[in-house]
């Protein structure tokens, strides 16, 4: 047994959990405070400096409300849907690299050689919640929440897959930490001419790579549920959706599980197309410890960024139409992300990249 | 009959909707950036800012009870205001002055005033209708209590609201 890679691991998940769970409070806090912001509103500001203990107000109200169990309900798959819909983004933040190495140590939890097939297996398991909460509500709205967000997430999972291929096609492995690796050594995928600036190729490259980006974070704010394909949890169409028949903490885990998602695909976004924890000029964590700090400030800060311009996006457009999304879905960027394999490989091979 | 709502033809770059989300993202991002630099005027933050200072001549507060510049509560308990007042908040009991007093000639004062806040609803009609000019509307809004009685304000609450009032009318001098 290797007792320092256990011990190493435990230390990493226990900060990497806490810090994520605590990220998670924060950004509801900032959700709330962007979207103040851009409808010209103030937001919470009242509990603490700037309202920055609002997080705590929150999550004591949901602990000390009634854990209330309408009868009408499957019992148990209305208590697993919560948990269900919690853990796997958690799981998933497991293979993201979040930092270089700290004394040595790689800042990654699971550096497994299937990274992203691990990211989408578990990622895809986030439905379940959603379906059994929907289901196990036995009442309409969140019936149809329920069958609308599996039909959703079924279809934004295929353009999801396709359009992270053109990266495993550049980089040749699946391995997160690889593909980090790859993007210190020839440039963030999206913007690869970067430090190149006379290589054809990478100029011609930068256009698919765009294009995957775009599909791909579309993709992933339809995963995630957020607006504009907040379908499942339509407020003025289904009254709440799948959620309408929970309260307390059990609604609280539906609510923080989608924040939680939202960062996970944040990192994911940012390890794919932004280079991790790489930012040019700074070493990684083998020249020092302080530079191992920075590498995990300069990831968390590019998630955070990510994360403003989800609220950014969610504030700014109106919901789908439900024919709407699955046009979308199917007839484009389906057919995009396909068409874009085909690009990268052509390009690939012509210029020898 | 069917009314069919006209649909406007987009031709390609419309219909790939990119240009118009990009200009809604940066519309919002103008107001994200007015708010922040606070260019953008929002609303008063009642506890620590407040209107007082900024209340017109015209607001109708609190009804109180006013003394002159003799220190005489002015009313006269005449009950024209318990009579006028809509929702029956006021409840006067009228008292005797006594024949050796100064202002003996006045024969009546408010032995009670009460007026209920919890009814109260600052319409004015009793500053409008005494004759003495004895009851203001002030500008105290903020009338809260734990209890019913907390909100009964009585005629040493009222006066102390009211204070003094100078000139007007000053029809019970001696002099006059």
């Amino acid at each position: 047994m290797d007792y320092f890679f256990i011990g190493t691991s435990l230390i990493k998940i226990v900060c990497l959990l806490g810090f994520v769970l605590g990220l998670m409070n924060y950004a509801v806090y900032a959700e709330r405070r962007v979207s103040a912001l851009i409808q010209d509103r103030l937001g919470p500001n009242r509990v603490g400096p700037a309202g920055l203990l609002q997080p705590i107000a929150d999550a004591g109200k949901f602990l000390l409300k009634e854990q209330f169990t309408p009868a009408h309900v499957n019992k148990l798959y209305y208590w697993l849907a919560p948990c269900l819909a919690m853990v796997p983004p958690v799981i998933t933040i497991a293979v993201v690299p979040f930092g270089s190495t700290l004394f040595g140590v790689p800042m990654v939890i699971a550096d497994i050689n299937v990274g992203i097939l691990f990211v989408f297996a578990i990622a895809s398991l986030g439905v379940y919640g959603i379906v059994l909460g929907g289901w196990a509500s036995n009442s309409k709205y969140p019936f149809l929440g329920g069958v609308r967000s599996s039909s959703q997430m079924i279809s934004y999972e295929l353009s999801l897959g396709l359009a992270v291929i053109p990266i495993f096609l550049l980089v040749g492995n699946l391995r997160l930490t690889s593909v980090v690796q790859y993007q210190i050594d020839h440039g963030w995928l999206i913007a690869p001419f970067i430090g190149d600036w006379t290589n054809l190729g990478k100029w011609l490259l930068a256009i698919p790579m765009f294009i995957s980006f775009l599909v791909f974070i579309i993709a992933v704010l339809a995963e995630t549920n957020r607006l504009p394909f907040d379908l499942p949890e339509a407020e003025q169409e289904l009254a709440g959706g799948y959620h309408t028949e929970y309260a307390s903490m059990k609604f609280g885990l539906f609510f923080l599980g989608e924040y939680i998602a939202m960062i996970t695909g944040s990192g994911i976004i940012v390890t794919l197309f932004f280079g991790g924890w790489h930012l040019p000029g700074i070493p990684d964590g083998s020249h020092g410890w302080i530079f191992g700090l920075i590498n995990i400030a300069v990831f968390f800060a590019k998630v955070a960024a990510l994360i403003f311009l989800f609220m950014w996006v969610r504030w700014t457009l109106p919901r789908f139409r439900w024919d709407q999304l699955m046009r979308l879905g199917w007839l484009f960027f389906f057919e995009i992300a396909l068409v874009n394999i085909f690009v990268v490989a052509i390009i690939l091979i012509y210029f020898h990249l | 009959m069917a009314i069919t709502v006209p649909r406007p033809n987009l031709n390609w770059r419309e219909r790939m909707f990119l240009p118009a989300i990009a200009a809604g993202l940066l519309i919002t991002l103008k107001h994200f950036k007015n708010m922040i630099l606070r260019r953008t005027k929002v609303t008063m933050e009642y506890p620590e800012e407040k209107w007082d200072p900024n209340l017109p001549e015209h607001y109708r507060g609190a009804p109180a009870l006013v003394r002159d510049t003799d220190g005489r509560v002015r009313c006269v308990a005449c009950q024209l205001c318990e009579f006028i007042c809509p929702p029956r908040a006021i409840k006067i009991i009228p008292g005797e002055i006594s024949k050796t007093d100064r202002f003996a000639k006045v024969e009546k004062y408010p032995e009670e005033f009460d007026i209920d806040m919890v009814r109260c609803i600052f319409c004015g009609m009793c500053e409008e209708v005494c004759p003495e000019q004895a009851i203001y509307l002030r500008k105290d809004y903020a009338i809260t209590g734990f209890t019913r009685e907390d909100m009964m304000h009585h005629k040493d609450k009222l006066l102390e609201i009211g204070g003094v009032m100078h000139g007007v009318v000053l029809k019970w001098n001696e002099k006059k």
